[in-house]
């Protein structure tokens, strides 16, 4: 059995209103691409009866009416779209995200740089040069995965979730990296704090980031992170 | 413009303001949130003239009891087989009637049922976030949770004396034991007589349940090995398994993605009669195909849609 690729994805029914589309079973690049690439067709070409798309690492995710459509039904207009679909990245947006290293911002950072065998400016200054992208959003509102951690700062998560983290946290695990929105138990590596808001005032853009966006995080110190912790409330 | 005010004398746990959801923003990994019995919001909204997703307050097994301090609104309270008591005299929920300054309504659990709808003929001062007024409890955005103590405004309120009496509760809003679901969309990852063993056992509902789940007990459905699959999205609905093999039905507020196997998926009228059993009832899992899920769906609209009319004319 051959499993579903970029060109050859995998539609698979979800009950009797969505319609799962897989275009691998793992997380790379490629496979984020087509993803991305369904997302962009869907939204620039409707589709009868489509009425949400969730897009993940490897699939996604297609809700219907169905009264208008079926599963099958879509997957022709699906695969259909998908063959005149172009790898036109768009307009790929450029966030930026402050981040502050220092003391209490960052409990983990003793640990992230003996398991890692980095001094800890050498686990900021990594961490800094990632290339981080948005692959999907998940666990709460406004929480972002961001892949495109350096090989040289990937950490399994740690073996029991800690309670109670703050929003605002910066957590590293595997490839990974994500801002905290809301108040989590979480098993990845806090290294930093950020005071940049993520769910936004503007009804029009509630959120910082599309997936697909670029991430690029910068260097505050403590005091910056606190007048700005004052400004945003 | 006219208006009512109440004050919530006490409150239960898990008594929120939802409404039809709030759609679109699972990409943001926000979910729709919204009643955990849909039609019956529909239900008692309709039941007044309003628009069958407007907000109302759903309440809990843990029951509501609010005193009207000012004004004059018509309210209308559906779902599950709450007990309604105004100023002494006892009900059955499913009933339409009027509230006015001085008079005191307890909504308490009855003999079945898990959610109820409390709508009124006006509009319930909730803050709204991305185009609904349901609350997150998660995140604490949008709507309100009701505590006990608290005052709850009414704007724009009619009263519709012509529309009191009661509302037809009709067996479909009942609650279900058996769950039409389509298996997948990783059904893939257990063995066929795992499957055999979902679609032929009583499982039965934990006290583990809120608005994002409700965990199973019954027989084992551990997964073939502890595949890590990538994070994917998930609906209202997913019966998804952990590793230790214990199934969970997710809710209105579920996670928006996750990397555990779903081994079925229950069509969503179901998981309305679904939302309003309670612990340790029984539940069958009756395994369709996806063809036949979408005709079960489209037979089930039109059925609802026509009681929707009958009851919107109704009393008008």
């Amino acid at each position: 059995m051959t499993g579903p690729t970029p060109e050859h994805p995998t539609f698979r029914p979800v009950a009797d209103h969505a319609l799962l589309v897989e275009f691998g079973d793992i997380i790379a690049d490629e496979i984020h691409a087509a993803v991305l690439r369904l997302d962009r067709a869907l939204t620039d070409t409707p589709v009868r009866g489509v009425l949400e798309a969730v897009p993940a690492y490897a699939s996604l995710l297609v809700e219907f009416d169905p009264v208008l459509t079926d599963h099958a039904q879509l997957s022709d207009a699906l695969t259909l779209l998908l063959a005149t679909a172009t790898d036109a990245p768009g307009t790929q947006a450029l966030r930026e995200v402050d981040l502050c290293y220092e003391g209490d911002c960052a409990p983990d950072m003793d640990q992230v740089a003996r398991q890692t065998g980095l001094s800890a400016d050498a686990v900021i200054a990594a961490h800094l040069a990632g290339d981080y992208r948005v692959c999907m959003y998940g666990f709460a509102p406004g929480c972002a995965y961001l892949a495109g951690v350096l090989a040289e700062l990937r950490l399994d998560r740690k073996v029991a979730p800690v309670r109670g983290v703050a929003a605002g946290a910066v957590l590293i695990a595997g490839p990974q990296c994500l801002v905290s929105t809301v108040t989590m138990p979480t098993g990845w590596w806090r290294i930093g704090a950020s005071p940049t808001p993520i769910l936004l005032p503007d009804p029009a853009r509630p959120f910082l980031f599309d997936v697909g966006d670029r991430v690029r995080f910068r260097r505050i110190g403590l005091d910056a992170l606190n007048a700005a912790r004052v400004d945003h409330g | 413009m006219a208006e009512a005010c109440f004050r919530a004398i006490f409150a239960g746990p898990q008594v929120t303001v939802q409404d039809g959801g709030r759609r679109g923003m699972m990409r943001f990994g926000v979910p729709a949130s919204g009643a955990m019995d849909r039609k019956a919001l529909a239900i008692a909204n309709v039941a007044l003239g309003n628009p069958a997703t407007a907000p109302c307050i759903e309440v809990s097994r843990g029951g509501l009891t609010l005193d009207c301090l000012s004004g004059r609104v018509t309210v209308a309270v559906a779902g599950g087989g709450f007990i309604l008591d105004i100023d002494g005299t006892r009900g059955g929920s499913w009933a339409v009637f009027t509230m006015a300054e001085g008079r005191q309504l307890t909504i308490r659990p009855g003999p079945w049922g898990s959610w109820t709808y409390l709508a009124f003929a006006g509009q319930i001062d909730a803050p709204a976030w991305l185009g609904s007024r349901s609350t997150h409890a998660q995140s604490g955005l949008g709507g309100r949770r009701i505590v006990t103590g608290q005052d709850i405004r009414i704007g724009n309120t009619a009263t519709r004396d012509d529309r009191a009496g009661n509302i037809p509760c009709p067996v479909w809003a009942r609650p279900g034991q058996q769950l039409h679901a389509v298996p997948g969309p990783q059904d893939r990852f257990f063995a066929p007589q795992t499957m055999q063993v979902l679609a032929t056992s009583v499982y039965h509902l934990t006290d583990a349940c809120d608005r994002m789940g409700v965990r199973l007990k019954g027989p084992d459905l551990t997964p073939l090995a502890a595949l890590g699959i990538p994070s994917q999205a998930i609906v209202r609905g997913s019966v998804q398994v952990a590793g230790d093999g214990v199934p969970t039905v997710l809710m209105s507020d579920h996670q928006t993605t996750g990397g555990y196997p779903k081994i079925a998926t229950v069509l969503a009228d179901d998981i309305d009669r679904f939302a309003q059993l309670r612990p340790h009832d029984a539940i069958r899992f009756r395994m369709v195909s996806a063809d036949d899920a979408v005709r079960i769906a489209r037979q089930r609209l039109l059925a609802f849609g026509r009681y929707l009319e009958t009851l919107a004319k109704r009393h008008a």
